[in-house]
């Protein structure tokens, strides 16, 4: 594959997350202006505290008392520079906020979604080969088990089993408190406390992604070059990862990339559950206390990050498929 | 028709769903008979463990009744999961019929605004919606459909751009029936089948969604629910486990028959797409 071909394609997607990064912030400002009641007091808060020089604050810098379409510039120029308001409650910039607790909610689905993948991967393939037998029908029935209990449900029978009767992990968290660690040291202390979690949000996905390799799996088995390779007398371990599994795995991949725009709202969920200090416990605080600017941050932000997560799952398709033309 | 129900009812799995299924509605409906008073109303000491003092699955930190926050919960999952899934079966329907039925550069802008809803993470949405228009249950059933109709569109719009042209459509187009007619009448009840299933478990994800909204404390604030009893219960649950274990249980079961009747009627319906099921 060329560079400049490449190239060419990243920046047409770069594009496209430009384009729909302006469409989500539209829809932001509607649903401000949508929002029963005066919009600065939706972005105040409607706490009922928020004092009239702060809204009068909020009426001029937004130019409330201008027409619509020149409030829409307006509110554009502030995402444009990053400025995604001030969270009424923390008394901070919303955009500060957001990158702070960023990385905890990268480390939390970055790991529940390895786990989910290759876990997933690993037993659909598992079941496929074995079908029919108690090993297929086990994997076939936790699948669908996991695939229907609430998220948060899982977590709290996790920390009822794990933290509570076994005392074996801590329930809530991202290290221990007061501890002040670094280095490898600060890194090993976060482990335990992200086992619960990341099990928690992986075990939903895990079951999906098994529940499609084995059926992608059972279906690339029965075509003829999988009878053409056997006949050759390639051996079936050999046949399973080479021939089946690098085909079965396409449409795998495709939906991991449609679905990390869900995991990422799972985790508000998992987050909460688990305290953990991500942008889900952000937003769940922000719900609390109806901190609306902030609310529509994380939903930015989050939408930002999927479109990032879609682009890299485009390009591991390039390199599991090379037939794939870049479009 | 008869070997419909002959494929449905040969399916195990799906009986059993039928039958949880059932179960549900009769709670739903009973729930004032079994218990004649209100959810939220103090019925003895809090913190009471199933089956003390008369609570048959315990009593919550405000001494109410579990079993009974149950049965009054089931009415909320079912009317919010049925009515939302419609609204979306509406809009997804009437979008894909017309998207693949034009064909060109409709279908093309059509299918865009489609994928802009499958990539903003929906979960988040819906929180922002049910948010912002206040926890109700017409801003829930309206923030779930708004987050799950893009599936029915492509499903729908797969359907009818491989019907619309053939030749039971020509002859109508010949004849000089106007699009709706065509496009309702004609090609919709051939595309059905797929919808249908696609539904069932739509409903499922609607209770699925409806239960996390309200864990995180937005639900409708005048009605007991399932999720929000598993919130109340989370803080507590190493005195009372049972104020959270009961509840998700009930969800669990639900979404199980949901998805085993989706399965079971997708086998009868369509043997042919069986494996499309798990994308959707």
């Amino acid at each position: 594959m060329s560079g400049v071909r490449l190239l060419r394609f990243l920046a047409q997607r770069l594009a496209k997350i430009v384009v729909l990064m302006v469409a989500i912030v539209i829809i932001n400002f509607l649903l401000i202006h949508a929002a029963p009641g005066d919009p600065a007091s939706v972005m105040a808060g409607q706490s009922g505290t928020a004092d009239e020089r702060y809204m009068q604050q909020l009426r001029q810098q937004f130019g409330l008392d201008k027409p619509l379409p020149t409030q829409l510039w307006i509110y554009l120029k502030h995402v444009a520079v990053l400025d995604l308001g001030k969270s009424h409650r923390l008394q901070r910039p919303v955009a500060d906020l957001i990158l702070e607790r960023l990385p905890a909610t990268l480390l939390l689905t970055g790991t529940a979604f390895v786990l989910a993948i290759a876990t997933g991967i690993a037993s659909g393939a598992m079941a496929a080969r074995r079908v029919g037998t108690a090993a297929d029908s086990l994997i076939t029935t936790l699948s669908l088990v996991f695939y229907c209990t609430p998220l948060f449900w899982v977590g709290l029978l996790l920390v009822l089993l794990f933290s509570v009767t076994l005392n074996w992990l801590p329930s809530f968290g991202m290290g221990t408190v007061g501890a002040n660690l670094s280095g490898m040291a600060a890194v090993l202390d976060v482990v335990p406390y992200l086992v619960l979690p990341a099990l928690t949000l992986g075990l939903f996905y895990m079951a999906i992604y098994a529940r499609l390799t084995r059926s992608s799996t059972l279906e690339v088995a029965d075509l003829d070059f999988v009878k053409t390779a056997r006949a050759k007398g390639v051996d079936e371990g050999r046949i399973m990862r080479r021939h089946i599994l690098r085909n079965a795995l396409l449409p795998v991949i495709t939906l991991a990339g449609i679905q990390v725009g869900h995991l990422i709202g799972g985790s508000i969920l998992v987050e909460t559950v688990f305290a953990w200090p991500g942008i889900g416990t952000l937003a769940f605080e922000a719900l609390l206390s109806r901190d609306y600017e902030m609310l529509l941050g994380v939903f930015l932000c989050t939408s930002v990050l999927v479109m990032l997560f879609n682009l890299i799952t485009d390009l591991l398709y390039l390199v599991v498929d090379p037939r794939v033309e870049l479009a | 028709m008869k070997g419909f129900l002959r494929a449905f009812f040969r399916n195990r799995g799906a009986l059993a769903g039928l039958v949880i299924l059932a179960l549900a509605f009769l709670l739903a409906l009973s729930a004032p008979l079994l218990f004649p008073f209100s959810p939220w109303d103090m019925q003895g000491a809090p913190f009471m463990s199933p089956g003390e003092m008369g609570f048959l699955l315990g009593s919550d930190s405000l001494g109410r009744d579990v079993a009974a926050g149950i049965a009054y919960g089931a009415p909320v999952s079912l009317i919010i999961g049925a009515v939302s899934t419609a609204v979306a079966l509406v809009i997804g329907v009437s979008l894909g019929a017309f998207a693949g039925y034009a064909g060109g550069a409709v279908d093309d802008a059509m299918m865009r605004f489609t994928e802009f809803f499958q990539t903003i993470p929906s979960f988040v949405l819906a929180i922002v919606l049910v948010a912002i228009f206040k926890p109700s249950l017409a801003s829930i059933v309206i923030a779930i459909a708004v987050v799950s109709w893009p599936p029915v569109a492509r499903v729908a719009r797969a359907e009818f751009l491989s019907l619309r042209n053939r030749e039971f459509v020509q002859a109508a187009e010949v004849l000089g029936r106007s699009r709706l007619v065509i496009i309702f009448r004609e090609i919709l009840p051939n595309a059905l089948s797929p919808i249908i299933v696609l539904a069932s478990l739509m409903v499922a994800s609607a209770i699925l969604l409806e239960s996390a909204l309200s864990f995180l404390g937005l639900g409708d604030p005048n009605r007991m629910s399932w999720g929000f009893m598993i919130g109340a219960g989370r803080s507590v649950i190493r005195m009372a486990w049972w104020m959270s274990v009961f509840p998700g249980l009930a969800i669990f079961l639900t979404v199980l028959a949901l998805n085993l009747v989706g399965e079971g009627l997708n086998d009868a319906l369509n043997p042919r797409i069986a494996h499309r099921r798990a994308a959707t």
